[in-house]
């Protein structure tokens, strides 16, 4: 919720300025607040792809002309004719530095966009999204948070098939090298579905619970239909055009989806592991409700509308509105609120297996008992580790490998 | 098998081990298909009328690959998933939760991504994922075939806590028996696919199976009885082996090959070898060389760039600083091709290697990757693993089962290249 903050305001202004500004909060707090996750390497691929949109954009602008009337001319490309059906699309011909501005605040602002949604990517763990679903939606959830872990593996076969291949001696380069190792591949992630489907159903996953069908149904209606209604509200929120009906829609689905999360919790089995008093998932939602003023103040407009959207005609040098920008500064926010990962505090050095037990250990224990407070955590026993004597085979010695 | 008791499960490769295991959850026949005979029943039900997840409460099962297993991807997550389907009530997962990670060890690791965990840690994961629903039963298939000896240990002191402190009754397949043997209350022996089982203390079992440890060999061999079942054992029994054998100095001094001078040309050499991986330096400032004719073991605990290294020399990771050669070659500047004239590596995972379907259709391609007669990898094949049809198709679970390592008998590389 603090990334899509973040992209309503993006998504209501196309200031260079403000816009930087945004990135530039976004990417502090990645920067503080990573963990070594595999999934919070998506952050540089999103930078990447916004870099590569702006690129398009301008190149877009250059060649194919911009309906953008200007009067400053850069330099003219010869144009193109094109037949008569093709009106309306030009290429080449005057190149002005109003449509080569205007082209870069709209790249810009979708570049913004993306980088927020990059930022949520890397920050919060989908998997862990997926579990704040209604307990209705609980078992299609997991099933969505396996299938999300497929195309990592799948990259990981590719590299290792790969080097396998050169291992043959044969070239692991060229179409025809993917080609050949596309079997293998699918091979392995077919085998690696079944085992995991084994392994899910041996733990008791889609175990039936006992539940009159009519309520089970209207939960999953309710959730379902709640969720698209909030989706649907959203994206109204964010476009343009969709000011009129956004709110009521976004308030209905948020109605519905809270009916059936309140009906799943009393009916159904499955419920997720609660999160321990203060997590930093929690802090992420409480952050959130803390920033509400940001898009606000930003949205609809009501605040001086040539400060947010700064007109390509006449070309004029943005301003930096002090308000909106005050507004986005708050979204730095969980850099300073949020705890710091335990991740950043272990990460120690190449090896890392005996890390957590002895060498670190007393640092994360005492920075898990600042971020819990004390007395937060259940009372439980104490480890039977430290109760009993060390078992047998540790004090003997190892059979095999001596012998 | 009685409650708390720690039963071993024995015999060759391709007997029918996890056959066997699956059936106690439940997985064979309902996951795997095929017809079962007679009835399994655990804790008084019978897996015939119950599906593996309505046993998920008394059978908790875990393979040999702990990365198949998981579901989430943090060790919380998955310490929990178990609890989660069996609708337990939020405070007793969080209780469960706090004990398993104490009574494992993995408290310090609790948000950590599994993905980051080493192999003894990611096992140990694994165990706990089960735990935590308070099973009956502990079925394992091989645990440690994927581990280092010291995270071996780690797994297997886990173990024997569980059936100490919690009596819980484990069911335990294992090739590396000189790791388990000692501890086993029970040993099975499967003999040979379709032969009825032995069941018998592990001393007595020892002496008629027909997969056993080194240490078994030996008092096989000096004709002790009860045979020792650990180092420890069999060194309490070797004070006559050991007076029969002292007068016979000579044998030792001709074993070792002679080494060849240092006149020879190396085979291989890094110098100063630096390969980056990622943010990590994987190995810092490396020198070897291997000289022809030579047999270098490659040591190091789980992490250490073993493998890096193995790679580095096949030119898969282009060095960071430093040299690295094979004879007079740069490997990552060499055409695959070439080098595999000059080197060959098995990896970890034989499958990677092997493309084909038949094994006929594997000789003949590899016997064209290294320009060689055809049929000299088919002799290679048939002098290392007697008995294949050409028709076999190289993966099947029966012939070679899978990780059983009967699979990295395959010559991969090509003729010259093994050579």
């Amino acid at each position: 919720m603090w990334a899509l903050g973040l992209a309503v305001a993006a998504s209501s202004t196309t200031n260079p300025l403000l816009l930087a500004l945004l990135v530039a909060v976004a990417g502090y707090v990645v920067a503080v607040r990573r963990t070594r996750a595999p999934w919070d390497r998506s952050y540089g691929a999103f930078v990447k792809i916004a870099l590569e949109v702006i690129g398009i954009r301008l190149v877009f602008a250059v060649f194919l002309g911009s309906p953008i009337p200007g009067t400053r001319t850069l330099f003219t490309l010869p144009e193109v004719p094109l037949p008569h059906w093709a009106e309306g699309v030009w290429l080449g011909g005057r190149v002005t530095a109003e449509g080569l501005v205007f082209a870069l605040y709209d790249g810009l602002k979708l570049a913004a966009l993306l980088i927020c949604v990059g930022a949520a990517n890397a920050l919060a763990n989908p998997a862990r999204l997926l579990k704040s679903l209604p307990g209705a939606l609980y078992e299609a959830g997991v099933a969505v948070a396996v299938a999300m872990t497929f195309a990592p593996h799948l990259v990981a076969d590719v590299q290792r098939l790969r080097a396998a291949r050169r291992l043959r001696g044969r070239s692991d380069g060229g179409l025809k090298a993917l080609l050949q190792v596309g079997l293998p591949i699918l091979e392995g992630a077919l085998e690696r579905s079944v085992a995991l489907a084994a392994a899910m159903d041996a733990r008791g996953y889609g175990r039936t619970a006992r539940v009159p069908r009519a309520v089970r149904h209207t939960t999953t209606a309710l959730s379902i239909g709640g969720l698209l209604g909030v989706c649907a509200g959203t994206y109204g929120l964010l476009a343009a055009e969709g000011a009129g009906y956004a709110l009521p829609v976004l308030l209905a689905g948020l109605a519905a989806a809270l009916g059936g999360l309140w009906l799943g919790r009393a009916a159904l089995r499955a419920q997720p592991l609660p999160a321990r008093p203060v997590g930093r998932a929690r802090l992420a939602g409480r952050r959130v409700r803390g920033r509400g003023g940001g898009p606000d103040g930003l949205g609809g407009g009501s605040y001086a509308p040539t400060a947010l959207r700064p007109p390509a005609i006449p070309l004029t040098a943005p301003t930096l509105p002090l308000w909106p920008a005050a507004s986005v500064l708050l979204g730095l926010l969980p850099a300073l609120v949020a705890p710091v990962p335990p991740d950043a505090v272990v990460r120690t050095g190449p090896d890392r297996r005996s890390a957590p037990d002895t060498r670190s250990g007393g640092t994360w224990r005492a920075h898990r008992a600042a971020a819990t407070g004390a007395g937060t955590r259940p009372a439980r026993r104490p480890p039977p580790a430290r109760r009993t004597r060390a078992p047998n085979h540790q004090r003997r010695r190892p059979s095999g490998d001596q012998l | 098998m009685d409650e708390g008791e720690l039963c071993l499960l024995v015999g060759p490769f391709g007997v029918g081990k996890s056959t066997l295991l699956g059936t106690v959850s439940g997985l064979v026949p309902h996951f795997s298909g095929g017809t079962l005979h007679g009835t399994v029943t655990v804790a008084g039900r019978d897996t015939r009328t119950h599906r593996p997840r309505e046993l998920a409460d008394v059978v908790g099962t875990v393979g040999q690959d702990p990365l198949a297993h998981f579901v989430t991807d943090t060790v919380e997550d998955e310490l929990a998933y178990g609890m989660e389907s069996l609708g337990l009530p939020p405070d007793t997962m969080r209780r469960r939760v706090e004990e398993t990670l104490d009574l494992l060890g993995l408290a310090a690791l609790r948000e950590r991504p599994i993905a980051t965990l080493s192999g003894g840690q990611q096992q140990r994961v694994a165990i706990g994922s089960v735990l935590t629903a308070h099973p009956r039963v502990l079925v394992l298939d091989e645990p440690t075939s994927a581990l280092d000896p010291a995270a071996a240990e780690e797994v297997l002191a886990v173990l024997q806590r569980l059936v100490h402190d919690l009596g819980t009754t484990v069911l335990l397949a294992e090739h590396r028996l000189e790791r388990v043997v000692q501890y086993a209350d029970q040993v099975v022996v499967l003999p040979a696919p379709g032969e009825a089982p032995l069941v018998d203390e592990p001393a007595a079992m020892m002496a008629v199976s027909p997969v056993h440890p080194p240490v078994v060999a030996l008092g096989r061999l000096a004709g002790w009885s009860p045979l020792p079942l650990s180092v420890r054992d069999a060194r309490r029994r070797a004070g006559t082996l050991r007076d029969r054998l002292a007068p016979a100095p000579a044998a030792t001094d001709e074993s070792p090959p002679a080494a060849p001078g240092p006149a020879a040309p190396p085979a291989g050499r890094a110098e100063g070898l630096i390969v980056r991986r990622g943010r990590i330096d994987a190995l810092r400032g490396v020198d070897l060389t291997v000289r022809p004719g030579e047999s270098v073991a490659l040591m190091g605990r789980n992490g250490a760039g073993k493998s890096t290294l193995l790679s580095a020399f096949v030119g898969l990771h282009e060095p960071a600083a430093g040299t690295v050669r094979v004879g007079d070659a740069v490997p990552h500047r060499t055409r695959p091709a070439e080098l595999l004239r000059r080197l060959g590596l098995v990896t970890q995972e034989p499958r990677d290697l092997l493309y084909a379907d038949t094994v006929a259709a594997e000789c003949a391609a590899a016997d064209r990757d290294g320009d060689a007669p055809p049929g000299t990898c088919r002799a290679l094949v048939t002098g290392l693993l007697p008995g294949v049809a050409d028709a076999t198709h190289p993966p099947t679970h029966g012939t070679c089962p899978r990780g059983s390592g009967s699979r990295s008998r395959w010559p991969s590389s090509s003729p010259r290249a093994r050579r």
